[in-house]
Parts: structure tokens; C-alpha cells; sequence
């Protein structure tokens, strides 16, 4: 418990604190401290709003939280898209299988991120598997490569989270119980209606679950658009990055962080909010 | 659903393909060849790396797992105590904490640090530490899941009997949370060797771990040689898992039958 509150909690509050500093290069720390004490031997505190001036100010941040966003949520979509249909598959396979079949979605999760997002260029390139299969649908033109663009981001963060989607969505699907289906069928719904008017509704919690655990990640990823996107895929943790490494702009960084921060736990006390409103409101009925 | 597995194992299955490639391309193939696990090998600055990250990673593991042990423990078995929301929200942010978060705000806690006590130096030590806080909470949370599923009544047999609370831990809660235990490690294990983002904000000179400098090699530029190093990864990994996995299999059954 110690152990969290020293590096947990202090270091949050640290990031907060240097969020209101001032930028001083050629120094270690850069940046100016908050107490300050004058030359009458009073301290005051001095708090620069600047930092968050500066992210309001210039468009470039504003395009970077939207580009986050829009990476997180499209992808978070597409994950739940292909993930939905393995997890059912894996619900109603034979109980023998299912446990290699969750095993074999769970083994590529074990290696490295960074390695898989590698693996990923190859196939993305001009001449790769991907960017041809894209082409002959139609999605691209031929010759064309997926790589470095914003759909290679999108492809990029769904083969990496797709784990996170599939696990809680099978674990909702294998708990359902699936005489429900038959008594619809009996009761002469088509398949597609048992499916949108019973299976969908009760795996709720499962989408909602796999919806955040992909979500939430993906708005803070660094690696990935980095990696796969192109000049132009400026997310909040690249731009975080570049403002740390290359700028050394320690409370700009900070002051970005706290942005994302607020970003992130907003939609998941959203996301929260509802779900309570959901149970409570069939705790009633 | 084949077109799913398709696309989660396309990616890895091409890179191992192409790690037996003679070609000094990463993408052209170019005949059978070894060339590439003969060039890592010979390679001292991937060797070096991947030493220190393993190191990196024994050890971050193991003190997650033992802090992580007790946090589960104390959110699982003592009730309701004061601060135990509060152990339970610290435990949660981490995870859901994006890494770029994570590893500023560590480095700004050790240069605070090191400004007042002078300790610790950046290196292997903070990144280690770094990575502790990350993956204790993984560790909490296995351990935590299965402290709730398991039935509460041998340990107030034991303390009916008059163990005292330490003998009751080690004598009848420790095996049985073992496989637990084993799980948290292997998942703290994979964490802090994956890791990038953390390590690159608490490195200091002369600490690159092995996906720091996989990194940079990908940034410059694609060398086969990360292809054969993939395909070796990937080969241990497969070993580990389903070891661990026939292990905790063998266990459940061994404890059914005691069961019954």
C-alpha cells in the first residue's frame, strides 16, 4: 500500500505540480519552482497557468486529442466487429476446445507489443499480404501501401488489443445461457432476431467491459501510431513524447498529461454512469 | 471466426517465415537460410539488452508478486478497513493509466528524489521500480480473483485450531494461491520485458532494454536480424505458456481429486 502511494500517488501529484511550473532550459530541473522565495524572505506560491494556455491556444494539441479519439474509437469498433464473432465461436465450441481456443487468442498477447507492430509493416507495405487484400476490394488502390497511414493505425491498434476485446465478451458468452436462443426459435423468431433481441442484449456487459479495456489504452498509445502511422497520426502520447525527448519541455508534458488524464477518466465515469443507470433501472423493472 | 485467428496470427507467422530468409532484405525472401540467428548471436548490443531487460524483468516480477500478494490479500480477506477504497482506486489506475502517463510521472518522482537524497541514479534500478508499480497491480488483481473464488473456511479451521495468522498463510493460504502466484508472476514477467515507453522515460545512460533498442533498429530502419529475434520470442513464449498451462492443469486435477 506504502508502495503505491510513493510511486504512485506522489508522482501524479508531481506531474501536477510541474504542470503549473515554467519552462527554464539548460538546467536540471527545467523548470522554475513554485515556491518562490523573494528577497524580503516571504514565500509565495506562484502558479503559471501558461502550460494550459499554450495546449488551448494552439491548434495542434486540440488536433491531437481529436486524432486520439477518433484512433481510439474506430478501432475499438473494428475490434468489436472481429472480435465479436471469434468470442461467440469460442462460446459455443465443444468445452474441450474452448479452452486451446482461448489460448490461442491469448498466446500472441504474450509476446511483445513492439514486436507484433513490427511484424504488422511487412504485411502493410506496398507489396505486403494486407495492402493487396485491401486492394483487390477495393479499399485502396493497387500498388498502393496501408503503411503510414491512418488505416494502418486503425489496423495496427485492433491487431494489438484484440485480446482484450475477445477475453471479456467469451467469458459473458459462455455464461449465457443458450436455451434462451431456443425458446426464441420456438417461439418463431428468426435467427438474426434471437440474435439482435436476445444474445446482443445480454452480452452487454461483456461489450461494455472489452469497449473500455481497448479504449482507454487505446487514446494514450505511443508505439503503434508511431510505428505505423504516418507524419500526419499526431496522437497525445506522440505528441507527449516529442514535447518530453525532443522539446525537453517538462511542464508542457505535464501539462499534457493532466489533459489526457481528464480525457480519459471523463468517458470512463461516463461509460460508468450509464451502465449504474442500466442495473439500477432492471433492478426495478 | 477463421478469418479472426487468421488475422490475429498472419502477422507473426510472416515475420517467422521471413527470419529463415537468406535475403539481407526483410521482405524479399531469398532462400533458406540461418544467417540471421547467426548474425544475433554475434550481435553484443541486442545480447547486452536482452540480458538486462530479463534481469529487468526477474526482478520486478518477483517483488510485484510479493506486493502484490499483499494488496490481494488485504482487498480480498480483511474486510473493510479504513483506506480500502482508496487501495482499490490506486490499484485500478495503473492499468487503465496510459504508459506515456506512467513514465513521466515516475522519472519527475526519481529526479525529485535524487535532487533531495540523492538516490536513485537513473538506470536499471528506477526502471526497475518503475515497473514494480506497474505490474504489482496486475499481480493484485489475479491473486485478488482468486482469493474471492476460494473458499475462506480452511483458513478459520486452521486459526480454530490455533495457527497463528503467519502459519496460517504460509501452511494453508500460500499453496493454495499458489498457481496464482505463478500466473502474476509469468504476466508481470511479460509486462516489464515488453515494455517500452516506461523504460524510455526512467532509463539513463547505458540502460537500453532490449525493446528500447528493437525500437530504434524499427525507427531506422527494418533489420532482419528483429525478424529472428521475433521468431525466438515467439518460440519461448509458446514453451512457457502451455508449460504453465499443463502445470496448473496437473494441479486442479490433483486438487479435484483430493476435493472428492
Amino acid at each position: 500500500m506504502l508502495w503505491l502511494a510513493l510511486f504512485f500517488c506522489v508522482p501524479f501529484l508531481i506531474v501536477l505540480k510541474i504542470s503549473f511550473a515554467q519552462a527554464v532550459f539548460g538546467q536540471v530541473p527545467p523548470y522554475t519552482p513554485l515556491l518562490e522565495t523573494s528577497a524580503d524572505g516571504a514565500t509565495s506560491l506562484r502558479l503559471h497557468a501558461s502550460n494550459y494556455a499554450a495546449l488551448l491556444a494552439d491548434p495542434l494539441y486540440i488536433a491531437a486529442y481529436l486524432k486520439s479519439l477518433l484512433f481510439a474509437s474506430v478501432s475499438t469498433l473494428c475490434c468489436l466487429l472481429l472480435g465479436y464473432p471469434i468470442a461467440y465461436g469460442i462460446a459455443r465450441a465443444p468445452r474441450s476446445l474452448r479452452l486451446l481456443l482461448l489460448v490461442l487468442v491469448i498466446l500472441p498477447f504474450w509476446t511483445s507489443s513492439l514486436l507484433r507492430t513490427y511484424a504488422l509493416i511487412g504485411l502493410l507495405r506496398a507489396n505486403g499480404v494486407i495492402s493487396q487484400a485491401l486492394a483487390a476490394v477495393g479499399i485502396i488502390e493497387p500498388g498502393q501501401a496501408v503503411l503510414h497511414t491512418d488505416l494502418a493505425v486503425y489496423i495496427g491498434i485492433a491487431y494489438n488489443y484484440m485480446p482484450f476485446m475477445i477475453l471479456p465478451l467469451a467469458a459473458t458468452l459462455i455464461r449465457l445461457d443458450f436455451t434462451l436462443l431456443e425458446a426464441a426459435a420456438d417461439l418463431g423468431a428468426k435467427p438474426w432476431q434471437a440474435f439482435v433481441r436476445v444474445t446482443l442484449p445480454l452480452s452487454f456487459p461483456g461489450i461494455l467491459a472489452g469497449t473500455l479495456l481497448v479504449f482507454i489504452p487505446a487514446v494514450g498509445e505511443f508505439v503503434i501510431p508511431d510505428v505505423l502511422g504516418g507524419p500526419d497520426a499526431l496522437t497525445i502520447g506522440r505528441v507527449l513524447w516529442t514535447e518530453f525527448f525532443t522539446n525537453r519541455d517538462w511542464p508542457l508534458t505535464a501539462a499534457i498529461a493532466v489533459a489526457m488524464l481528464l480525457l480519459i477518466v471523463l468517458p470512463t465515469l461516463l461509460f460508468e454512469y450509464v451502465e449504474n443507470r442500466r442495473v439500477a433501472r432492471e433492478a426495478q423493472s | 471466426m477463421v478469418l479472426g485467428y487468421a488475422f490475429l496470427y498472419l502477422p507473426i507467422v510472416s515475420v517467422i517465415v521471413y527470419s529463415f530468409s537468406g535475403s539481407d532484405r526483410a521482405t524479399t525472401w531469398g532462400g533458406f537460410s540461418l544467417q540471421w540467428y547467426g548474425a544475433l548471436l554475434r550481435n553484443e548490443q541486442i545480447l547486452e539488452a536482452a540480458q538486462r531487460s530479463l534481469t529487468i524483468a526477474a526482478i520486478s516480477a518477483t517483488a510485484a508478486v510479493a506486493l502484490g500478494t499483499a494488496s490481494g490479500l488485504a482487498l480480498s480477506r480483511f474486510g473493510r478497513f479504513p483506506g480500502r477504497g482508496l487501495l482499490s482506486l490506486m490499484n485500478s489506475a495503473p492499468m487503465v493509466m496510459p504508459d506515456v502517463m506512467l513514465g513521466l510521472s515516475s522519472l519527475l518522482l526519481f529526479v525529485g528524489l535524487q535532487q533531495i537524497f540523492g538516490w536513485p541514479e537513473r538506470g536499471m534500478t528506477t526502471i526497475t521500480l518503475a515497473h514494480i508499480t506497474l505490474t504489482a497491480c496486475y499481480v493484485t488483481v489475479v491473486v485478488r480473483s482468486r482469493m474471492t473464488s476460494m473458499d475462506a473456511s480452511l483458513e478459520e479451521a486452521a486459526m480454530d485450531l490455533g495457527a497463528k495468522p503467519w502459519r496460517v498463510f504460509f501452511v494453508i493460504t500460500l499453496p493454495l494461491i499458489a498457481p496464482a502466484l505463478l500466473a502474476g508472476w509469468l504476466l508481470a514477467f511479460t509486462l516489464s520485458l515488453d515494455d517500452l515507453v516506461i523504460a524510455s522515460f526512467t532509463s539513463g545512460p547505458g540502460s537500453t532494454t532490449l525493446p528500447m533498442l528493437v525500437y530504434s533498429k524499427v525507427k531506422i530502419g527494418v533489420t532482419p536480424e528483429i525478424n529472428a529475434l521475433t521468431t525466438i520470442i515467439v518460440v519461448l513464449v509458446a514453451i512457457g505458456v502451455s508449460l504453465a498451462g499443463v502445470l496448473m492443469h496437473r494441479r486442479e486435477r490433483s486438487l479435484a481429486r483430493l476435493r472428492d
